[in-house]
This record gives C-alpha cells, sequence and structure tokens, in this order.
C-alpha cells in the first residue's frame, strides 16, 4: 500500500531521535568521550582540524563524536561552527624554521645538521594487526634536553642556489573564506585551497602524478613536524604578541626541473603545511602544488593534477559532499519533466515506426 | 561549553552585507551572476546555502517567511529550512503563499501569481547555464562577457536535428533583459514564463558556486527557442485528483504496485486552498491522509 | 562604396620573441577578391604573419588595419576582445590546417554551419537548416550526412567543412593555413579546384599561407616569399614562379620535380 514520503516535522523529529540513539550504541558500554578521542584517536582530531581549517583540538574531538567517527560529517561540522566564529585579525605568518622538533626526516640527505629525527611514527612498524587490544604501554626513551640547530633542508640548498627561492608574497595575502574563488588563482589562495582539500582528493591526485599523468620527479626534501608560535601583532603595542603554540606538519618536496638555455637549471618546490600530524596529507599537497605550478613553469600538461580548475574546484570534501549527497533530496518536480519529454518522444517513436511499418 | 548566542538569522551582519552587496550589484545587472564569498551554513552545499544566504541576508523581524520545496512546505527539506529561521530569526511563517514576503524555493514558482510586495529566493544547484556545454568557469565568464552564446544555439539546434524538440524540460534557460543567458534554477520548464514582467523581486543563490544573480521586477525574461520551434509549457495532460485543477503542475504518485498512478498539484498550498474554496477532484475521498489531508480517507 | 581602397593592410609589421625573429617589417595590402599567397619553407614566419593578420597575435611593432562594412578602416589593435569576436564571426573566415582545430568535431555538420548564422541573430530553424544544406552542397558534401558529426568524416570532407562553416556568412576576407595541408593528393587537387571556385564566385580576398607552390599557384594573384622572417621577394604569382629574381626563390622554384 503506498504511502506518501513527503515527510512532515514529525519524521524528521523521529528521525533525530534515532540518530541520537544509534550515536549512542550499546547503552552496556560505556559512552565515550570526546577526551578519550582527542588523545587516542589523535590523529582523526588533525584531520579534522586541518580540513575543517580550524585548531582546536576540543571541538574536533566533540564533532567526532557527534559526527559518530565520520570524519568528513566532523569536518563539516567544523566549518559550519568556524561560520560563527568572529574574525579579529590576521596572525603574522608562522616560522617553521623555528619549530620545535618532534619529528624531522629528508629523504634527500643521509644525515643533516639537526640529524632525522624519526618521533612517533608508523613508517617502520609492521602493520600486524594486534588482537590483544590493552597492552602495557613502554616509558618512550629520553632524550638529552638539549635542542639542536634545525635549518631547512631546502634553506641549505638554496644557499647554493640549488633550488628556487621561496616566492614571496607580494601585496595583501588573499582569503579563500572571504572571496569565490576565481581563475587563475595566485599561490596563496592555491595553498589555501590545498590545505583545506580532502585527503583523499589529494592523495590520489599526488600519486597519479608519480605514475606518469603529469611527473615532476619529487625528493622529499624534508617533513618536519612540532610545536610553532603563533604571533599577532598587536597595535597598541606595536610589535608582535606571542598568543599560543601550534602544532603543524610541514613538507617541502624537492622537484626537478628541466633549464632553459636562459636559466641554469635547478630544483623547483612543492610545498605542503596542514594543522596537526597529518603527513600523508602534507606530502599529498605539496605534489599537487607542484604539479599546479606546471603553466608557470612551462611544462606540458599530461594529465588531471595540473589542472588548475579541475583540483581546485573539487578539493572541498564538504562541497563535494553537499552536492553528491544533494541527491537524496527530492528531485521529482524535475524528473516528473524528463518522464514527460521521453514519454512523448517514446510515442513518436512509436508511431514513426507503425507508419513505416504500414507503408511497407 | 555555552550554548552558542546566534544573530538574527544566523548570519553576522558584516557577512550579510556582504551578501546585500552581492544582490544589488545583481539586480543593477539583471541575469549577470554576481561572485560572493559563500559561507559554510549548517545544513550542506547543494542543499539550499545559497538561497539560505540570501535569505537571511534580506530577512527583518517583520518578514514573513514561506519555504517550499519541489513545491510543497512538507517536504524534508521545507520543513527543515523554515525552522532554521523559526529558529534564528524568531520571523512568523507562513504556508500560504499570499501571506509570504519571503518565499525560498527549491525548484518551483508558486502557483498564484506574485505580487510587488514579495521577494522569490531560489535555491540554485548550478547557476552557469553553459555549465555542461563548457566546464571552465574561465571559458564561460569570457563568453557571458562577450554575449557569445554560440555554445548554447548549436546545443539547442541539434536537440532539434537528433530528437525533433529542443531536449530540456526543466533549468531551461531563458534570455533576461535581452541581454544574458540564465539558468532559472532546475525549475520545469511550465514555470518559465511566470519569471516574465513578474511584480515580485526574484533572488537566485549558489552556495556551492558562490553566485547570486537577480531579476528585477516587471523585467523581460525569454525562454530560448526557435520561432519555428518555439518554447513549450509541458505539463501532465490531466487534472487534479484533490482540486480538479486543470492549468497547475501535476506531481505523478505511485499508488500500487500494479501501475496504478495519480496526478496531484504540486503546489500544496495552492491545491489545500482550491479545496477549501470548494473544488473537488475526482478522487478526493480516495487520497491516503498524508497528500489529501483531511479531506482523504484514513481521517 | 570605395571598392578599389585596400580591405587589409599591414604596415612594419614585426614579431619577435626574446631573442628570437618570428617576422619583420612585413608591409602590404589586399585588396577585395585578390587572393595574397605567403610561401616559405617551415620556420619561415608565414605563419607568425597570418597570426599578426588575424589578430590572434599581437604584434612587437607595427600595425594592421582593416576596411571593415561601415567603409572606415581601423586599427585592429583598436579594437576590442568582442568586436574581433564579432569579425571573425561575420566578415572574416579563418580555414586551419587540421580541420578538427576549426570545427565542433562532436556536434552534427548541421549546427557547424548553422552556428555562425544563429550567432548573427537567425532563429529559424528551417531556415537554419537550409542555410546549412545550401552550403553543404556548395562544398559538394552530400546533403545526407548534414546530421553526422564531424568524427564520421573523411579528412577532406573535414575541410570543406570546415570552408563551409567558415564562408556561410559570406565574410570579404579569408585567412587559410596550409588548407590542403595533410590530404591525399587527388583530395588535393579537388579541394584547391574548390576553393578556387568559391573565391571567384564569392569575390573573396584570401591570404592563403603555403610551402606548395602548386597551391599558390593555382590560387593566388600574388605572391610574397618569405626566408627566415622577412619577405624575400613578392609579385604577381605568374611572374614571379616563372621569373624569379632572388637566389632563394629561384631555389624553392628549382626544387619542385616537373611534372
Amino acid at each position: 500500500m503506498y504511502v506518501a514520503v513527503k515527510g512532515g516535522e514529525r519524521a524528521i523529529d523521529n528521525a533525530h531521535r534515532l540518530l541520537a540513539h544509534a550515536r549512542r550504541g550499546d547503552p552496556a558500554v560505556p559512552e565515550i568521550s570526546a577526551k578519550q578521542i582527542s588523545q587516542q584517536l589523535a590523529l582523526g582530531v588533525d584531520r579534522v582540524m586541518a580540513e575543517g581549517s580550524l585548531y582546536d583540538r576540543e571541538l574536533a574531538a566533540l564533532a567526532i563524536k557527534q559526527a559518530r567517527g565520520d570524519l568528513i560529517e566532523a569536518i563539516f561540522l567544523l566549518r559550519a561552527y568556524r561560520t560563527t566564529l568572529p574574525r579579529f585579525g590576521a596572525s603574522e605568518p608562522v616560522d617553521t624554521g623555528r619549530m620545535a622538533i618532534r619529528r624531522r626526516i629528508s629523504a634527500a640527505f643521509k644525515d643533516l645538521p639537526g640529524g632525522q629525527v624519526l618521533g612517533p611514527t608508523f613508517d617502520y612498524t609492521h602493520r600486524l594487526l594486534e588482537l590483544a587490544e590493552f597492552t602495557a604501554v613502554e616509558e618512550p626513551v629520553q632524550t638529552p634536553a638539549e635542542t639542536m640547530p634545525t635549518p631547512r633542508v631546502t634553506d641549505l640548498l638554496g644557499a647554493d642556489g640549488l633550488i628556487e627561492p621561496s616566492p614571496q608574497s607580494i601585496g595583501d595575502v588573499g582569503d579563500l573564506t572571504r572571496e569565490p574563488l576565481s581563475f587563475p588563482v595566485e599561490r596563496d589562495v592555491r595553498l589555501q585551497n590545498l590545505a583545506r582539500g580532502d585527503e583523499g582528493f589529494l592523495l590520489a591526485l599526488g600519486y597519479s602524478t608519480q605514475r606518469g599523468f603529469g611527473r615532476s620527479h619529487p625528493f622529499a626534501g624534508e617533513i618536519r613536524l612540532g610545536e610553532v608560535e603563533l604571533e599577532i601583532v598587536a597595535e597598541e603595542i606595536g610589535c608582535a604578541v606571542p598568543v599560543g603554540h601550534l602544532i603543524v606538519t610541514e613538507c617541502q618536496m624537492i622537484n626537478q626541473f628541466k633549464g632553459s638555455a636562459q636559466e641554469a637549471p635547478g630544483f623547483t618546490r612543492g610545498y605542503g603545511l596542514t594543522f596537526g600530524h597529518c603527513e600523508r596529507k602534507a606530502m599529498a599537497m605539496a605534489l599537487v602544488d607542484r604539479a599546479l605550478r606546471a603553466r608557470e613553469l612551462g611544462e606540458e600538461l599530461k594529465g588531471p593534477t595540473q589542472d588548475e580548475e579541475f583540483v581546485l574546484s573539487h578539493s572541498d570534501n564538504v562541497q563535494a559532499a553537499g552536492f553528491v549527497e544533494h541527491l537524496k533530496l527530492p528531485h521529482y518536480v524535475d524528473f516528473q519533466s524528463e518522464l514527460g519529454l521521453v514519454r512523448r518522444m517514446r510515442q513518436e517513436f512509436a508511431a514513426a515506426t507503425a507508419a513505416r511499418e504500414a507503408a511497407e | 561549553m555555552t550554548r552558542a548566542a546566534y544573530n538574527f538569522a544566523y548570519l553576522d551582519e558584516q557577512t550579510k552585507r556582504m551578501v546585500r552587496r552581492a544582490i544589488l550589484k545583481a539586480i543593477a545587472i539583471p541575469g549577470y551572476q554576481v561572485p560572493f564569498a559563500s559561507r559554510e551554513m549548517p545544513m550542506p552545499y547543494g542543499w539550499g546555502t545559497g538561497g539560505v544566504q540570501v535569505t537571511a541576508s534580506i530577512l527583518g523581524p517583520d518578514d514573513v517567511l514561506k519555504v517550499i520545496d519541489q513545491g510543497s512546505d512538507d517536504t524534508t527539506n521545507a520543513v527543515s529550512i523554515r525552522k532554521f529561521f523559526a529558529k534564528t530569526a524568531g520571523v512568523r511563517t507562513t504556508t500560504h503563499t499570499a501571506d509570504a514576503s519571503v518565499i525560498q524555493t527549491r525548484h518551483r514558482i508558486p502557483e498564484q501569481p506574485l505580487t510587488e510586495a514579495q521577494i522569490l529566493v531560489y535555491q540554485v544547484p548550478v547557476p552557469e547555464p553553459l555549465r555542461f556545454l563548457e566546464p571552465r568557469e574561465a571559458e564561460t565568464r569570457k563568453l557571458h562577457a562577450l554575449a557569445d552564446y554560440g555554445l548554447m544555439h548549436v546545443k539547442l539546434y541539434e536537440d532539434i536535428a537528433r530528437h525533433g524538440h529542443i531536449a530540456t524540460s526543466y533549468a531551461y534557460p531563458v534570455k533576461v533583459d535581452g541581454r544574458y543567458v540564465t539558468d532559472p534554477s532546475p525549475t520545469p520548464k511550465f514555470d518559465n514564463p511566470k519569471m516574465d514582467d513578474c511584480p515580485a523581486l526574484q533572488l537566485f543563490g549558489a552556495g556551492r558556486e558562490k553566485r547570486i544573480y537577480a531579476i528585477p521586477p516587471h523585467t523581460n525574461v525569454v525562454s530560448l527557442d526557435f520561432e519555428d520551434h518555439p518554447f513549450e509549457r509541458y505539463r501532465h495532460d490531466a487534472e487534479c485528483v484533490l482540486c480538479a485543477a486543470a492549468d497547475t503542475y501535476l506531481d505523478e504518485v505511485i499508488t500500487d504496485d500494479r501501475g496504478g498512478r495519480m496526478f496531484v498539484c504540486s503546489d500544496s498550498d495552492h491545491c489545500a486552498a482550491r479545496r477549501a474554496a470548494g473544488h473537488h477532484g475526482a478522487s478526493l475521498s480516495d487520497a491516503p491522509t498524508a497528500i489529501g489531508g483531511e479531506g482523504g480517507r484514513g481521517r | 562604396m570605395d571598392d578599389d581602397a585596400p580591405l587589409l593592410i599591414a604596415e612594419g609589421l614585426s614579431k619577435s620573441y626574446g631573442r628570437r625573429l618570428g617576422c619583420r617589417v612585413v608591409s602590404f595590402s589586399i585588396h577585395e577578391g585578390e587572393v595574397l599567397a605567403v610561401v616559405g619553407e617551415s620556420g619561415s614566419g608565414k605563419t607568425t604573419l597570418l597570426q599578426l593578420l588575424s589578430g590572434r597575435l599581437a604584434p612587437s611593432a607595427g600595425r594592421v588595419r582593416y576596411r571593415m562594412r561601415d567603409d572606415v578602416t581601423r586599427d585592429l589593435a583598436s579594437l576590442g576582445e568582442a568586436e574581433r569576436r564579432f569579425l571573425f564571426r561575420t566578415d572574416w573566415g579563418y580555414v586551419h590546417q587540421d580541420p578538427a582545430l576549426g570545427l565542433r568535431m562532436a556536434v552534427s555538420a548541421g549546427a557547424n554551419v548553422g552556428e555562425r548564422l544563429m550567432a548573427v541573430g537567425w532563429r529559424h530553424y528551417g531556415s537554419i537548416r537550409r542555410g546549412a544544406l545550401t552550403w553543404l552542397e556548395r562544398v559538394e558534401i552530400d546533403a545526407g550526412r548534414i546530421d553526422d558529426t564531424p568524427h564520421t568524416y573523411s579528412g577532406g570532407m573535414r575541410q570543406r567543412l570546415q570552408i563551409a562553416r567558415n564562408l556561410v556568412t559570406e565574410p570579404r576576407l579569408v585567412f587559410m593555413d596550409e588548407p590542403t595541408g595533410g590530404l591525399d593528393v587527388s583530395v588535393q587537387a579537388r579541394l584547391l579546384d574548390l576553393l578556387r571556385n568559391l573565391v571567384t564566385r564569392f569575390r573573396l580576398a584570401a591570404v592563403v599561407v603555403t610551402h606548395d607552390l602548386a597551391v599558390a599557384r593555382l590560387l593566388s594573384h600574388r605572391i610574397m616569399v618569405m626566408k627566415s622572417g622577412e619577405v624575400v621577394e613578392a609579385g604577381l604569382t605568374d611572374q614571379v614562379l616563372d621569373d624569379p629574381r632572388e637566389a632563394y626563390t629561384q631555389l624553392l622554384v628549382s626544387s619542385i620535380l616537373p611534372p
């Protein structure tokens, strides 16, 4: 028997209650806390901060809990919350050269000033599923507290002119959240777009460049993770004032560039930066950043990763999820029109066929 | 953590000002897509954020708001958005078209003619009428600037050569004020003539694509066609089974698994008003309550 | 209406790419109904010249002037993008060596030819289609192919379709870049014949870039020989080809195998 799915306020309210119930799960199982999520599912929290474009571990953890672990849903929650926050200024650019290093590796050099600091990483683990869930955790090895100078690899190469200088920003920095995207874009807006872009999307695009769809011959010059200081210029005082610390991940990719007759060949850069510990994202971002410079560097366009409009228009998972999932909304009015058209064309086709057969 | 205290209609005043500037620009250039810095809203992109931002920016405390989706006040999306504004703006809401000062709509224009005291806000998924002919924004922007609509003409010609008809049944492109080719949003082409010389202001919001456009009151709006293949409205040729209307856009409702169908006015308010005025369709008494309301069975 | 006034005038046209020279100080004029061939080997600058003349490239020095339909001669550089595009849709044609560049490959032949008509305001489908059919006939394409896309056409047919698409609005000036390049010899001959007839019948002025002297001989009234970006010799086609003055021209002419 037909029941109209025209919903009503009651149906929606009931759906929300069901959702809250499903979110809680079995009441006999202890309720998870946002604090536990923040501590023990830290990398999920980091991703939500990075793509949610908001640095707040507490809120990100809360969003993950509310979203039942769906990270894109959590990112959406954080972004929507971000909209309500007043903006009271812009910070000074963070100086990753002065980072308090937790992890720092370079694939380009065996050893370098500051050393290869492995830090907490999955890289060397064997991916064996640990069935014994609750095991004792050993104390980490204590290292001496002295901090070694840790210059950036790209600065070391740059001193010899082996790599192009880091592009300096000229004029005002664009703001993707205050101006709609308009092509062609400059580096500032490009990096903003990539920084909040979906990790999976950028990962796939970066991967494609390694497989021939626009190759840039990348080396991981440096990946560093740690704390940087956030400073804001207080107008009343007239100088920069520290307002807190952020944990960021930075990736500098070193890429090959075929020099021209006018210029000696040199390495080119790809840059990635994220909130929190998001190595895969920072690396993918650096690969895609470099690929998108194809036109600037006069390279042949061979793959979608080099297509600025393609990449930057589709990198935002909040937009993408919204539009893909909007197909669940009723479309029966438009569909009805299409139905009418197709029915009419079928009638005409049948009539034409019948007329043709009658004539034979 | 304390609950966030929201500004009237959710958006802060700076944002509303930014949106209103875009709206004014849009009104000054009918049919032209004005870029604006769309904000993330509490509903997903693709679910009406553009329309919501436009409405939020024009609502005042004395406005009366109607929200419809697929012509009905009762669909989930319309309910959700109406609740959103009831909560964040505290404005009066209504299902009666005649009583509303602002009507936000998805995919339909109300059957009842609008007045100069009303504003119609459309939710738009893809604002660019040339998008599926030319994916690049940089290129379509140029085409509009140069009034180079060759792509569109070619598409229309090709439709007739191939199908004998212009194969567009909704989101049917129109020329506004003799200048810009515009997408009316996925309204059925049946609704296109209502856009022409309309006394109400028509505003279009695309949140994900970050564009606002407008058709000022009493503007010339023409659906693209050929002289010998003129634009035709399409509606299913039947009367509404509830109110017997023969000139409204009808929804097709499948009633059983043996091919049973009934056709009902898409515009729920219009249909209810007709029924209240004494018009009765063929099967009013047979319709399930959810469609026919108290006039149907199962009361 | 002053038909004796030149249609297109190039004055001191030069184009350089950094230290590399595209072409240098080229000056000439063309009148209605006159066909000028620009010949040279690859790298001679002839294609650069064509791009400068049609406004697709901006010159480093010099200018191009064109007498529009209102009889006013204007500097191309002074036209806005919209005016230039309009010129291209109505009074000019541009035939690419590769027809795929000058056609919409994914839409029907009828749409390809009809597009310009619609661009200038034709709104009657039947008339547009009839216009397209007329031109398909003139370029010797079977009328039954009007709804096929150029993907299904042979190289020669595509080129003829490109010509029809360009001529449908009866332009006064057509630029052609190696119009017979890449086609089989027999197909070339037929195409050249067609072009010659169309040029005469519709009083077209044309600038034809080609490396093939036979094409120049058959189509053009006047010829310009280019080498390394400079005009080496110019004059009436028959005179220059029968009695070349310059050493380079002599070389070009003599390298054609006698029939």
